[in-house]
């Protein structure tokens, strides 16, 4: 049985479209990619290099999609989500066929579509209006079906006054719109996503949302990454949590995504220490990271929000500053131990700084926190871009409720009165 | 489109073979595609250059004002009885669409990287295109050369008829050896400074500067093992209406481009499933 193509439908929901079987990839890391480590090896290697034998020397292999099997049915939307680098953008694309699997196999009945960057193919020097044709047909659409859907493009992009014009001369966010627009019109029976609609402004996220949500109704498939869970929640109705490449939970999103959030928590514990991506002089520099939230381990609008910060080395006048930003990677907001406040402890050699919020005033949402030490004279000792993560999730700030709805990232406490007239 | 519709295709993705088969009809529903790639890479040329298509001209006209003066008037070498800087030009046109198609060609993939790495196509699409792209160039360049042999009287009519035949050939002489090279200069980026050097070393070892007829008799049809040996004597032959047989030299060509052209295929299809991890 496994072995068959997705035929008709089983008990619940459409036909199978996409089947995915034990499937695996590894890809090549290490130093030896472009050859031997003297030259010597590398000429001794050359021939068989050439004729395409042989893998260079001094390569690691590493697992990024492992033992993953699952069936995709007409009509679902299936979100992905998972950790930074748990594999999700490569499930992609060895869905989308752009890179082969190493083991297993993945069976697809009918077009796919694949969106995995906004803009591919686009050349700035080229108009709008070539552009559409080009992307098009790089996204596997036909020249009938381009013109034929050219005026509903154009239209949903809201650029049309610009479409002779090269699109280096767009706004980003034309840019983007005339993009996604293209690819929102190849009406494929399986469109795979992956994290496209963190850009572009709000309104045109929520078409975009929008319009996914009509892709799907219109009886294909869609998968998505995303890292909003808000969106998982919203437009799914399925997750699968992927962890190290492999599946953690597959479920309806009631289910996965909680599961999802839980590994969060774990992985709020990260050895930030191993991590050698740093600028700074590094004579102090961060070893160890700690973010809790409330009792029950949840990050949420209004509640508390410890952070700590281990150091090595022991410095005078040392400061921590977490710098936090929003999943769009726009700054938030930042807490400097350098600008002391008189509740401070006197901090300024420390090995340990701990920043202390009574009410988290960000709405739900992923927030980066990147981490930077500096020494005496300011001098930068360590930068610790991606520190680590915090979802925040839905809450009550001073017993008012604070959603994504909300106008910009972040709440302040506040009052409403409505005095009688005098 | 209905989804449960019974002709909906359906594709098993399994891990690529050590020979996994050319599947050439894949290349053709993509045609469009190489369409406009083709047509993207040319548009990029010409605009914003003030001079556009005159450059494509200029190219082989200066090189055959300096090959007249080397080889023509310095070195003496023969022609076959046409004045040398004619000569010249018949074989700079098709050799300056192999030069430039060569190097565009090699570095095509890495040039169209971020599609590769985002968007499934048949791979192949892309060197295809590039050198499609280069055959504008040769066309334009052929248009001067018929002036030419219509001014100079010596056109005959019935061996246009084989032009055609003739851009096939040199598409797919080039075609060989860049897609060749398209495909290891993706992992091992030395490629790009060992095309140009091969170029060099062709042109020495192709009829451009000196005829065929230069080269020892016993010799000639190994000599024409270099596929651009029948590309450049073809269109001399064609245009120039020379009296030197060149059947021969073109069936060696034309079955060496052919065989490299299988080979180099096969290390595509060999080498394309990890383009993407790659680049
Ligand atoms: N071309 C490549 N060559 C080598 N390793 C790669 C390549 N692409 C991805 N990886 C590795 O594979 C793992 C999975 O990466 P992937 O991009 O799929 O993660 P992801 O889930 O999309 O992460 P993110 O949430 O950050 O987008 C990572 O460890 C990454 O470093
Ligand atoms: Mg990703």
């Amino acid at each position: 049985m496994s072995s068959s193509p997705p035929t008709s439908a089983a008990a619940g929901g459409g036909d199978v479209l996409l089947r995915v079987e034990g499937l695996g990839k590894d890809y090549e890391v290490g130093a030896g990619r472009y050859g031997g480590s003297t030259l010597r090896e590398q000429l001794v290697d050359l021939p068989k290099r050439l004729v395409g034998r042989g893998r260079p020397r001094d390569t690691r292999l590493l697992t990024a999609v492992d033992d993953l099997t699952f069936d995709v049915r007409a009509g679902e939307v299936l979100g992905f989500v998972g950790h930074n680098g748990a594999g999700k953008s490569t499930l992609l694309k060895l869905l989308s066929r752009v890179t082969a699997p190493s083991r297993g196999s993945i069976t697809v009945r009918g077009r796919v579509g694949s969106l995995l960057e906004v803009g591919t193919g686009f050349h700035p020097e080229l108009t709008g209006r070539e552009n559409v044709f080009l992307n098009g047909a790089v996204l596997g659409m036909k020249r009938v079906e381009i013109l034929r859907r050219f005026d509903d493009i154009v239209a949903f992009s809201e650029v049309g006054a610009q479409l002779d014009t090269p699109v280096k001369r767009y706004s980003s966010g034309q840019f983007v719109r005339l993009a996604f627009s293209v690819a929102a019109h190849l009406e494929p029976e399986v469109l795979l996503v992956d994290e496209v609609l963190a850009v572009g402004d709000a309104s045109f996220q929520r078409r975009s949302l929008a319009r996914m949500g009509e892709i799907a109704r219109s009886g294909s498939t869609v998968l998505f990454v995303s890292h909003n869970m808000a969106v998982v929640q919203a437009l799914c109705t399925r997750a699968l949590v992927l962890q190290h490449g492999r599946c953690l939970a597959d479920g309806p999103v009631e289910q996965a995504v909680p599961a999802y959030l839980r590994t969060l928590e774990q992985l709020q514990h990260v050895d930030v220490a191993a991590r050698t991506d740093r600028d700074g002089r590094g004579e102090a520099h961060v070893v160890g990271l700690r973010v809790q939230g409330g009792p029950d381990g949840v990050v949420a609008t209004g509640g508390p929000l410890r952070i700590e910060v281990d150091l090595s080395g022991s410095l005078t006048d040392t400061s921590v500053e977490l710098r936090v930003h929003d999943g769009f990677g726009v700054p938030v907001c930042s807490f400097d131990s350098s600008q002391s406040a008189p509740g401070d402890a006197p901090v300024a050699q420390g090995q340990r700084f701990v920043c202390t919020l009574a009410e988290l005033p960000l709405v739900e949402g992923r927030y980066r926190i990147d981490v930077r030490v500096r020494g005496r004279g300011g001098r930068l000792q360590d930068d610790l871009l991606g520190a680590t993560h915090v979802d925040v999730v839905q809450g009550l700030l001073q017993g008012r409720v604070v959603t994504s709805e909300a106008l910009g990232r972040v709440s302040v406490p506040h009052v409403w009165t409505t005095p009688a007239p005098q | 489109m209905t989804v449960g519709d019974r002709t909906l295709p359906v594709v098993r993705l399994v891990p690529t073979g050590k020979r996994p088969p050319l599947r050439l009809s894949e290349l053709w529903d993509a045609r469009e595609l190489v369409f406009f790639l083709a047509q993207r890479d040319v548009k990029l040329r010409y605009r914003q250059t003030v001079l556009g298509a005159v450059w494509v001209l200029l190219q082989p006209l200066l090189t055959v004002l300096i090959f007249s003066v080397v080889f023509g008037r310095l070195a003496r070498v023969s022609s076959d009885g046409q004045p040398y800087a004619v000569f010249a030009l018949a074989g700079l046109v098709p050799w300056t669409f192999v030069s430039t198609s060569l190097a565009t060609t090699s570095l095509s993939l890495v040039t169209n990287a971020s599609l590769v790495g985002k968007v499934w196509f048949p791979r192949l699409a892309v060197p295809l295109a590039a050198a499609l792209a280069g055959l504008v160039d040769l066309l334009v360049g052929l248009g001067l050369l018929l002036v030419v042999a219509v001014v100079r009287g010596d056109l005959q009519p019935l061996r246009l008829l084989a032009l055609p035949l003739l851009v096939v050939l040199a598409l797919v002489a080039v075609l060989g050896p860049g897609t060749y090279l398209a495909a290891v200069n993706v992992r091992y980026r030395d490629v790009r400074y060992v095309v140009p050097f091969l170029v060099q070393c062709l042109l020495f070892v192709s009829p451009v500067a000196y005829p065929t007829s230069l080269v020892p008799h016993g010799l000639r049809l190994l000599y024409a093992v270099n596929p651009y040996v029948g590309v450049v004597e073809g269109f001399r032959w064609a245009l120039l209406g020379g009296s030197q047989p060149v059947a021969g030299l073109l069936a060696v060509s034309t079955a060496s481009s052919l065989v490299l052209l299988l080979l180099a295929l096969r290390s595509f299809r060999a080498r394309e499933a990890t383009f993407a991890d790659v680049l």
